[in-house]
């Protein structure tokens, strides 16, 4: 999502292309619902987040990754998912699928190294479930993480909520 | 589409001709202008985007598709005030204006609007626009915004090679912040308008223009688009502009609409966007728009790049531009590789993305002339994988204007 994202909130538009950016109300509109759903939900650990707008929440070494709310919205409608093959290997950083909507194709990284376990058919099938339900339902791919460490790399919620504000992503 | 894509679409368009990369105006320090709408767009939560230059919506609240749909139902609002409007009159700007298109602008009626295109020495499109015949000595001319540059210094050269010659042509390239111009498009874009001004809009025809007033305020109306739906470009004193649109934004029907829109809109309507799908090396006749080559201007061979275009209609070009539609899958953008079904890379696509209206995705790309009928089933290459795509004539959605055989 990274190079979507940062294109998308500097407000210049590097070519004809139809390139966006979110407004401030989105941020806000991403915080609250954020905070609303993780309360709900999630309780087995907390929802971590890469600088590229992706999420994960860990379950022992196994980690759910989506795409955050703020990057739903900029990307909008999403109408096709291209997930990665369940058992391929990834790592962190690494571009692993793609998700395209009316506004533009925007490619998925893997938040961390390992192995992938499972992808979400139901996504595949139905793409508009990561703008309905981006932290639930409209979970990406599973993953067996190989390097604990790195899970150091990603922000919880309040840094991804500061990391927003600036104008570094 | 990422940074890393644009930066490599740059490159490829840097690399085909130099001169196209002006259009793409990649710069990070590029100056973002106002339309005289901005406010509107800011209080109507436009997310605003730097096109070309010009600070406009991407869309407001409701998603890209819709208010695509919105406007393919009802009717939406666009602000197109970063384009070029000029004035150009005197006894020879028909002469001046040919000297530079391919319009036949002697047997357009008073009135009438004729698209056409700057060409270049090599038959390569400079820019695309429409021309209006106001009178024989005054015509009104919409150009791209990313064009303004290129386009000024062409009228302004040719103005100044004709007045050697003795010859009377007058510019006037209208300030975007004293001359707005909005787009009503859509089914209930006529019902609306009718409702602000007296004259009987069923006797404005597709490609027609008329100077009115809204509100006491004097406008021109011209029945084209962008979009494939009926509709309407108003052309508005700047002062006015806002006023008039929220007189249209208050019948219920219509809503703002933003570039977003506005691109699957015209992907759907098969017209082009330049910059992408044609370019100073492209010539009309490989775009499928030979129909811009007036009888008159062909018999007369005396338009730029003639002699090339001409060759080119009677042998027909090397490469030519055609739309393809995709099944279930992702939608080729531009730069895809179109390859044979066994695997030839072949064209490229130049403008793709899913379809709203149909569902599946659509792109019109350049393949050689021999792979370029209707229904030859092709390749497209997405992100290391081929998905099939079949040839086919465009628009794909059946265009709704307002013509004569009503």
């Amino acid at each position: 999502m990274a190079r979507l994202i940062r294109q998308i909130t500097k407000n210049t538009v590097k070519t004809l292309l139809f390139v966006h950016e979110t407004t401030f109300i989105s941020m806000l509109k991403s915080k609250n619902s954020v905070r609303q759903i993780a309360v709900t939900h999630y309780y087995k650990s907390e929802r971590k987040y890469t600088d590229k707008h992706e999420w994960m929440m860990l379950n022992g070494n196994i980690g759910t990754v989506g795409i955050s709310n703020y990057a739903q919205d900029a990307l909008g409608d999403v109408v096709y998912a291209q997930l990665p093959d369940v058992g391929s290997v990834v790592e962190k950083e690494g571009e692993c699928g793609a998700l395209e909507s009316v506004k533009a194709a925007s490619e998925i990284m893997s938040p961390c190294s390992g192995r992938i376990i499972e992808k979400n058919k139901a996504v595949e099938n139905k793409p508009g479930l990561i703008n309905s339900s981006c932290y639930d339902k409209g979970w990406l791919f599973k993953i067996e993480l190989s390097n604990l460490d790195e899970l150091k790399t990603l922000m919880d919620e309040d840094a991804y909520n500061q990391y927003l504000k600036s104008d570094l992503h | 589409m990422t940074l890393l894509t644009v930066f490599k679409q740059f490159k490829k368009f840097q690399d085909a001709g130099k001169s196209v990369a002006r259009s793409l105006s990649i710069k990070d320090d590029q100056e973002s202008k106002k339309t005289c709408l901005y406010d509107l767009h800011i209080e109507n939560n436009g997310k605003m985007v730097n096109f070309s230059g010009w600070l406009l919506p991407i869309q407001y609240r409701d998603s890209i598709t819709a208010s695509h749909q919105h406007t393919r139902t009802h009717a939406s609002l666009f602000d197109v005030g970063h384009m070029l409007q000029s004035h150009v009159s005197g006894c020879d700007s028909g002469e001046f204006l040919e000297s530079l298109t391919t319009a036949d602008l002697q047997n357009l009626a008073q009135g009438g609007a004729a698209l056409t295109v700057f060409t270049n020495k090599s038959g390569g499109i400079l820019d695309d626009l429409i021309i209006t015949k106001d009178r024989n000595d005054r015509f009104f001319v919409v150009s791209n915004a990313g064009r303004r540059n290129e386009d000024i210094e062409l009228m302004l050269g040719r103005q100044a090679e004709m007045k050697s010659q003795g010859k009377n042509v007058t510019i006037e390239f209208l300030d975007p912040l004293e001359q707005g111009l909005i787009a009503l498009q859509g089914p209930s874009a006529a019902t609306t308008l009718q409702t602000l001004v007296k004259i009987d809009l069923t006797k404005l025809k597709f490609m027609n223009s008329v100077e009115t007033k809204i509100n006491q305020k004097s406008v021109r109306i011209s029945r084209c688009g962008y979009t494939g739906e009926d509709g309407f470009e108003i052309s508005v004193n700047g002062k006015d502009a806002r006023t008039i649109s929220e007189m249209i934004l208050e019948v219920p029907d219509i809503k703002l609409a933003g570039l977003g829109a506005r691109d699957s809109l015209r992907l759907e309507a098969g017209f082009c966007l330049y910059g992408h799908d044609i370019n100073e090396s492209i010539t009309p006749v490989e775009a499928s728009l030979q129909w811009l080559i007036a009888k008159r201007r062909r018999e007369a061979a005396n338009f730029p790049g003639a002699e090339f275009i001409l060759e080119q209609i009677k042998n027909g070009p090397k490469k030519k531009r055609v739309g393809l539609i995709l099944g279930q899958g992702p939608p080729a953008r531009e730069n895809a590789t179109i390859l044979t079904s066994a695997g030839e890379r072949v064209g490229i696509v130049t403008s793709g993305g899913p379809s709203p209206t149909l569902g599946k995705p659509i792109a019109m790309g350049y393949v050689p002339l021999e792979h370029v009928h209707t229904g030859t089933p092709v390749l497209t290459e997405i992100r290391g994988k081929t998905y099939k795509a079949l040839i086919t004539k465009m628009p794909f959605v059946k265009p709704h204007y307002y013509s004569d055989k009503r």
